[in-house]
């Protein structure tokens, strides 16, 4: 927990150290009599987050342990990473294979591989989201989500429904 | 026109077939996603909002605020039911409602929760619908300088009354308020903070991508590592005779519905505190002032009615100044706020002025909300039961779903989807050290109103900074403001010698 504690301090000092010298493209002073200038407002907020994380760097190491905790739960950090993988795959795929083969190779590997639940559960979800999104989003909303290379494939839908 | 009459034109609006509709849809829905261990009003808020483009502007807030509605009556179901809070905001609803529950008592303790949930609904709207013109009105006399006072004042309230860790918080506001300069400086129109030049940056940072990702991914990863085994429902069903003894009960407690009622909505009403600290603080009362405060905690009827007057109240008292001074009192207010900014209906007084149809119908969809709320809620438990066995997994897959296509239908741009899945992880990061992610969206929906005042003052008055302290409204609130902040310097400062004394646990 404390190691934890420590590393995401350090990272949101890094990142605000970071968003200090973005942010100095525009000016950071006072401008005369129109105040400060387009910068100044991301500079020096960022500055306030850097010491708050300094703050709290610092105190991890004058206040000592105060719970030894681990910060992730052994057992379970496991699927939380895996979940996050497959999340990052999908939303890759959507771009190239297309949404609609992304969420449901995702909705198989989440409900029957990750979940354990049987083919008629898996199947009847699959199936059904897809459609669902179909006409709630591209019928009805007029929203083309990302096709990739099926888009050909869509192409008599399109004709039937627009 | 007297608010009686603007209320009653607000009806002719909000009893149109199609919002009827969408109330009774609404609250449905909400009551489902509150009633889902893990998921509450925010979440659920922030998971439909991309669906709600399917309605008008103004429908789709009635649809929101429905939801929110029904997602404070939903969020009992579980703490009773399961013994786990179907979200914070029914902490402590667990205290006895768990007990009710294990006595065999879970049906008497539902309709508690119900019955309670509309008298903290109902006296919490009569007292919306007395102040909202009255601030309304207060709130056009201010200008920029009063605008940036009162949301300085909003961020010092979660560092002064938010009870997380100081410097955390502090952490969050200003990351939230960083990412809202993400885009197109207001003033000089030019680009800044465009990370890796990538196109996406160019209009900024929206607060549906922040709230999706943390409220959506995050809280499905939250539930993935904290749910390691599926919990027991305990089942419950309701008859007619249950529901007289239930009203009976109810009808001794006035005295508590009506502590509660009073107490969420003013606290409600406070962006740092809201339903949850809310209904903790109904149920302290109501025990220390009851005379069989042992009882409490082992299944009292008394102890769900309390917190469950207090958050809804709450919900509707963070309502009050997200609608009349375009400051939201709650993380799910501040959501409804975007939505309402993004559909070009801008919160704040002048809403009241160019749209009266629009305010008075979403204050009148307010009762129509609860009314339908507790006879769905009380009418739907069965389905509850039956909804509560659905495994984590089924759930979860179907929030990310709709996570990755909602998040992608506003703007269209896979940018925004990955964005979602970056603030879904550091989220879940975020949260599991302790920093709290209500300031940073709160901040994140606020930074550029509060960029804009501050510098349209300062160009009105020519760089005077002692701008901000001479107009006596803004004076007021910096004062108010600077109170706050030094509100945990002062508590670190009386608590240090006693430290000696007392070792920290």
């Amino acid at each position: 927990m404390l190691t934890a504690d420590r590393v995401i301090a350090a990272s949101l000092m890094v990142f605000s150290a970071y968003l200090m010298w973005h942010a100095t493209v525009l000016p950071i002073g006072w401008e005369g009599s129109s105040g400060p200038g387009g910068g100044a407002f991301p500079f020096w907020l960022s500055l306030v987050m850097l010491l708050a994380s300094g703050g709290i760097l610092v105190r991890s190491f004058v206040s000592g342990s105060e719970s030894d905790k681990p910060f992730f739960d052994p057992e379970m950090i496991r699927s939380v990473v895996l979940v996050c993988v497959a999340l990052i795959v999908t939303i890759g795929a959507m771009q190239y294979l297309g949404t609609y083969v992304a969420l449901i190779g995702f909705l198989l590997w989440y409900l029957r591989i990750f979940g354990g639940h049987s083919w008629a559960l898996t199947a009847s979800i699959t199936l059904i989201t897809p459609v669902f999104l179909f006409f709630f989003f591209e019928v009805t909303l007029k929203i083309l989500l990302p096709k990739g290379v099926t888009e050909p494939l869509f192409l008599p839908l399109y004709a039937m429904f627009f | 026109m007297d608010v009686f009459s603007l209320l009653m034109d607000g009806f002719a609006t909000s009893l149109s077939p199609l919002n009827l509709m969408i109330v009774l849809l609404g609250v449905t829905a909400g009551l489902f996603i509150g009633a889902m261990p893990g998921l509450g009003s925010v979440n659920g808020v922030a998971i439909v909002l991309p669906l709600t483009f399917i309605v008008p502007p103004s429908s789709a807030i009635i649809l929101l605020c429905a939801i929110y509605y029904g997602a404070m009556y939903g969020g009992a179901v579980s703490s009773i039911l399961l013994g786990i809070p179907g979200a914070s905001t029914a902490v402590a609803t667990t205290f006895d409602g768990r007990p009710m529950a294990q006595q065999g008592k879970a049906g008497l303790a539902l309709i508690a929760a119900a019955v309670a949930s509309f008298v903290g609904g109902t006296i919490s709207v009569i007292l919306f619908t007395v102040f909202a013109a009255p601030l309304a009105d207060l709130a056009l006399k201010f200008g920029p300088a009063e605008e940036f006072a009162l949301v300085l004042l909003a961020f010092t309230t979660f560092v002064g009354l938010g009870g997380d860790d100081v410097l955390k918080t502090i952490v969050m506001i200003c990351l939230g308020l960083v990412l809202s300069t993400v885009g197109l400086d207001l003033i000089s129109g030019q680009p800044r903070l465009i990370f890796g030049d990538l196109p996406g940056f160019y209009s900024g940072i929206s607060f549906l991508v922040l709230a999706i990702g943390v409220y959506g991914i995050g809280e499905v990863l939250h539930t993935i590592e904290t749910s390691k085994t599926a919990p027991q429902v305990t089942p419950a069903r309701i008859t007619f005779k249950e529901l007289g003894a239930g009203f009976r009960a109810m009808n001794r407690l006035w005295r508590t519905m009506s502590v509660g009622s009073f107490l969420g909505f003013f606290v409600g009403m406070l962006p740092a505190a809201g339903a949850t600290p809310a209904s903790l603080m109904a149920y302290g009362i109501a025990r220390s002032t009851s005379k069989k405060a042992e009882s409490f905690g082992k299944g009292n009827i008394e102890g769900v009615a309390a917190p469950e007057t207090a958050n809804n109240a709450a919900s509707t008292g963070s309502l009050l100044p997200m609608l009349t001074l375009g400051i939201p009192g709650s993380p799910t207010t501040a959501l409804l706020l975007g939505g309402m900014v993004m559909w070009g209906l801008v919160p704040g007084p002048m809403l009241f002025i160019e749209q009266p149809d629009f305010v008075w119908g979403l204050i009148s969809s307010l009762y129509t909300a609860n009314f339908a709320a507790v006879l769905i809620n009380l009418a739907l438990i069965p389905l509850f039961v039956w909804a509560l066995r659905m495994p984590f997994t089924v759930l979860c897959a179907i929030v990310l779903v709709l996570c990755i296509v909602g998040g992608f239908a506003p703007s269209q741009k896979m940018h925004d989807v990955w964005l979602i899945a970056g603030f879904g992880i550091a989220g879940y990061l975020l949260r599991k050290a302790d920093y709290p992610l209500a300031p940073l969206v709160l901040a994140l929906v606020l930074g550029p109103l509060m960029e804009k005042s501050f510098r349209q003052t300062l160009i009105a008055e020519q760089g005077n900074v002692l701008a901000f302290i001479e107009r006596p409204l803004s004076g007021t609130f910096i004062a108010l403001a600077v109170l706050f902040f030094l509100l945990p310097l002062a508590k670190y400062l009386r608590k240090s010698p006693k430290e000696g004394v007392a070792p920290a646990r």
